[in-house]
């Protein structure tokens, strides 16, 4: 989209807009706050590409916590390992290779089915890892987990800094960055014929299979992208959170996947970064407040199913609709 | 030791198929995998443990046996309760919001029981301890745990009694093979879901109490026999009730001899058997 | 272009499909009528491939497709409507049609580009919808059409595929009585601008003699009677068998 095009649409406007304002928030919120913030953002790329297979597809995966870990601990592995490859430059490309590597294979044993079946799948197969990483502990640190230092960044090298100075100053940076590419490539592939191929899989696989769209493969497709960007998120993660468990593909952590992006609403593009923004927040405000959290976003839940089922993104958007047609 | 090893796989699997029938139950009846299930199994141990600890040992034993049944009882009301207020409008809804909505009922749940039971864990091995062990072929063996398969014996028949010779049974059966014509042939879809949904909590409920004698009920006791559950479906096939039966026994088998010769990679052979039976053969065992 | 040659297709004792002997022309527009159950639907399923027959050769431009996939079929040239109508009920009619127009083209591994970038594409499918008098809702999303603009742009996605045959499984089945020949004169405007060669079941008489160049009855599984649409209309075994008239 040219610039000219773009200055016509006030979508990329606002785009526009939020970015630069993005780019103060380090001078506006406290380290605490800051941080909670980059969960928020790590989780929106998590939301992108796991709404690409919910979303766009048609498929409802309750295991995308384990392209989650494969991301997270390719990063963690990587530092217990391979030390001197210990670098973001390196880091990233890695996590989205593992990711992409594991999507592809449990991929091909979920995409031979949809619906419920597909979620059930997409679930044990998660369990699987967990399996993997929670009984191999002399590999993976099992239930302890793994600690995550601070990566050095082409060659900068943070040593002696303290994890909430790296998270205010470039991380915060490379962090917008990288969520502002994987927005626009996501932006991109939604709109492009390969994205509109995918919707009309969603919404006609007996059609979209006569028009010549080879379901299965396509469905694949889509896993794989969503894989990687959920990986992506869960390498970005790592950085912020400092350490990583196997709880990251138990299906529970899988499920508030699904939370967030039904809490943005899955039918809007931009629904999921919201619910995983205020998910972020809802979680940690409910953990702060009372032990029993689990009760107060398990209702949480439970109410928006039943009241908003198009999430927040979704309301304010039929609310607009509603305005739009009153001032006319 | 394979005798042992047998006895085992054969106790796991009665365990697994009072689970996964309960969830292959009401996923057949009602076309919704309850993500739930594994809250309704903790409810079951904790209040049996909860009822055998408070009556001690004032009652003659066979009662002890009978306080049992409190698991099934309170599933079965939690469920009752659950499909009343939350389920029954999920059934026009998409997939996405069915098990969302269990999800959320799973956290709700879990922290349910963390206020009423708190964090403790509840030990109650009396039935357990009571009935001693017996000698099979020059082995000592736990007379419970074959009490344990005797109950899932009963049970298994019992249902497939039900489901082949009742009515209602046969109307459940309807259901499950064409919501939109037995609909239409006018049976009460509202209140057999609402037994469908009981008979398969309490199922849970009851397994969950069979096992507390052995194992203490601590929080978070559901998580592994969902998953486990999930895994006898899968593999079983959906709504299947002799895919539960071979898919427990073949995941009970796996475990026994699994945990017997690669300790710690017990789990996860279990899941690479499931996926390469779910390579050749997608539906499951038994799917339709 | 299209020879079927002794095709036979039998469920148990059921001769849906026995030894029929069917040619289709180019440009050809031709209709199969017969009682419910005398195998239309079965040749249609043939000629597209959902079933395979048990015997005999269907040629399409002298390949044999007898037992090629329904996705080959297509590839080819053979396009389907459907009596229920299958579309893309998310998203818009231009993207309905856009989207057959990039399957066709190969360009559905395109990922990145907005599907408006490609300017000609997006000029064709309105192209398409404009010849079915449909440009106008083509921001519309499936749900909000009527009946007949649906079966309307479920044609328009065979016609996308620059199908070469196209088979049609009663076009006005659910469209109101008034708007029946509205949404055939769209049709075959549309398939006559292109020189589509067309296979059509129908049952209003109406519209079979109105828009066919010829006329196939078929009966048990047979081919009864075939010819001009108003020699088939005056046929006296076609009238006592499929219209029930003993004159």
């Amino acid at each position: 989209m040219g610039l000219k095009q773009i200055s016509k649409n006030p979508r990329w406007i606002i785009y526009l807009l939020i970015f630069i304002a993005l780019l103060f928030i380090p001078r506006m919120l406290s380290i605490h706050d800051l941080m909670l913030f980059e969960y928020g953002i790590t989780f929106a790329i998590v939301g992108l590409g796991f709404n690409l297979l919910l979303g766009y597809t048609g498929l409802l995966s309750f295991g995308h916590g384990a392209y989650f870990a494969a991301g997270a601990y390719s990063v963690a592995m990587i530092a217990k390992y391979l030390p001197q490859a210990y670098s973001l430059e390196i880091l990233i490309p890695a996590s989205l290779f593992f990711s992409l590597i594991l999507s592809i294979i449990f991929g091909f044993v979920c995409v031979r089915h949809t619906k419920i079946f597909f979620s059930i799948l997409a679930l044990s197969l998660s369990m699987l890892l967990f399996a993997l990483l929670f009984k191999l502990y002399h590999i993976t640190g099992g239930s302890d987990g793994l600690r995550v230092p601070l990566p050095t960044l082409f060659g900068m090298s943070f040593k002696g800094i303290r994890r909430p100075e790296f998270l205010s100053g470039t991380y915060y940076y490379f962090l917008l960055g990288v969520f502002s590419i994987s927005f626009l490539v996501m932006r991109g592939i939604v709109s492009s014929p390969f994205g509109k191929a995918l919707q009309a899989i969603r919404d006609n696989e007996v059609r979209a299979e006569l028009i010549g769209i080879r379901v299965r493969r396509y469905r694949l497709y889509a896993f794989m992208i969503s894989g990687m960007f959920v990986g992506l998120g869960g390498a970005l993660w790592t950085f912020v959170n400092g350490h990583v468990t196997a709880d990251l593909s138990h299906w529970v952590f899988s499920g508030e996947i699904v939370y967030m992006t039904l809490l943005g609403g899955f039918g809007i593009f931009e629904g999921p970064i919201i619910g995983a923004m205020i998910f972020t927040y809802l979680k940690l405000y409910a953990m702060g407040n009372t032990q029993y959290w689990m009760f107060v976003i398990g209702a949480t839940l439970i109410v928006l199913v039943l009241i908003l089922p198009n999430g927040v993104a979704g309301a304010v958007s039929s609310l607009w609709t509603k305005v739009k047609k009153k001032t006319n | 030791m394979w005798v042992i090893y047998t006895l085992n796989g054969l106790y796991f699997a009665a365990l697994l198929f009072l689970i996964s029938l309960g969830l292959n139950i009401i996923l057949g009846v009602m076309g919704i995998l309850n993500l739930a299930h594994g809250s309704l199994y903790a409810i079951g141990a904790f209040i049996a443990a909860w009822v055998i600890i408070a009556i001690g040992m004032k009652v003659p034993p066979f009662f002890l046996y009978v306080t049992l049944l409190s698991g099934l009882v309170l599933a079965g009301i939690v469920g009752f309760l659950m499909e009343k207020s939350l389920i029954r409008f999920m059934y026009k809804r998409t997939l996405e919001y069915q098990l969302l909505l269990t999800f959320g009922v799973l956290m709700l749940l879990e922290d349910v029981i963390k206020m009423i039971w708190g964090g403790q864990a509840y030990y109650a091995s009396a039935p357990f301890d009571l009935l001693g062990k017996v000698d099979i072929g020059g082995h000592v063996y736990p007379t419970y745990f074959l009490f344990v398969m005797a109950i899932a014996l009963i049970a298994g028949l019992f249902i497939w009694l039900f489901m082949s010779k009742t009515k209602l049974g046969i109307m459940l059966r309807a259901i499950s093979l064409d919501r939109e014509m037995a609909t239409g042939l006018g049976l009460d879809i509202n209140r057999l879901s609402t037994f469908a949904f009981v008979l398969g909590s309490g199922l849970a409920g009851l397994a969950g109490a069979l096992v507390v004698p052995t194992t203490p009920a601590l929080l978070g006791f559901g998580h592994e026999p969902l998953i486990l559950g999930f895994i006898v479906v899968v593999v079983g096939g959906l709504g299947s009730l002799k895919g539960a039966l071979v898919g427990s026994l073949l995941v009970g088998f796996t475990r026994s001899f699994g945990i017997a010769i690669f300790p710690e990679i017990e789990l996860p052979l279990l899941f690479l058997i499931a996926g390469i039976i779910l390579v050749v053969k997608p539906e499951g065992l038994f799917g339709r | 272009m299209l020879a079927i040659d002794n095709l036979k297709k039998h469920f148990g004792f059921v001769k849906a499909v026995d030894n029929i002997n069917l040619d289709i022309e180019e440009g050809e527009i031709v209709s199969i009528i017969g009682t419910n159950g005398a195998g239309k639907t079965t040749l249609v399923n043939l000629i597209s491939g959902y079933i395979k027959p048990d015997s005999g050769r269907i040629l399409f431009f002298n390949k044999d497709i007898t037992y090629a996939s329904p996705y080959v079929r297509i590839k080819l040239g053979v396009g389907r409507s459907f009596q229920l109508i299958q579309l893309f009920g998310g998203i818009t009619v231009l993207d309905n049609v856009r989207t057959a127009l990039f399957s066709k083209y190969g360009m559905i591994r395109r990922g990145l580009l907005s599907a408006d970038r490609y300017s000609s594409v997006t000029e064709e499918a309105i192209k398409i919808l404009d010849n079915f008098n449909m440009a106008d809702k083509r921001n519309l999303t499936p749900k909000g059409l009527s009946e007949g603009d649906l079966k309307i742009l479920d044609i328009a996605i065979a016609f996308a595929l620059k199908s070469k045959l196209l088979l049609l499984d009663e076009p006005t089945s659910g469209v109101a009585t008034s708007d029946k020949f509205k949404v055939m004169d769209s049709i075959v405007s549309a398939i006559k601008k292109e020189g589509i060669s067309t296979l059509i079941i129908e049952h209003d008489m109406d519209i079979v003699s109105g828009y066919s160049d010829r006329v196939v009855v078929m009966h048990e599984g047979r081919i009864m009677a075939q010819g001009k649409p108003d020699e088939i209309m005056e046929n006296k075994e076609v009238k006592a068998t499929v219209f029930g008239i003993v004159s």
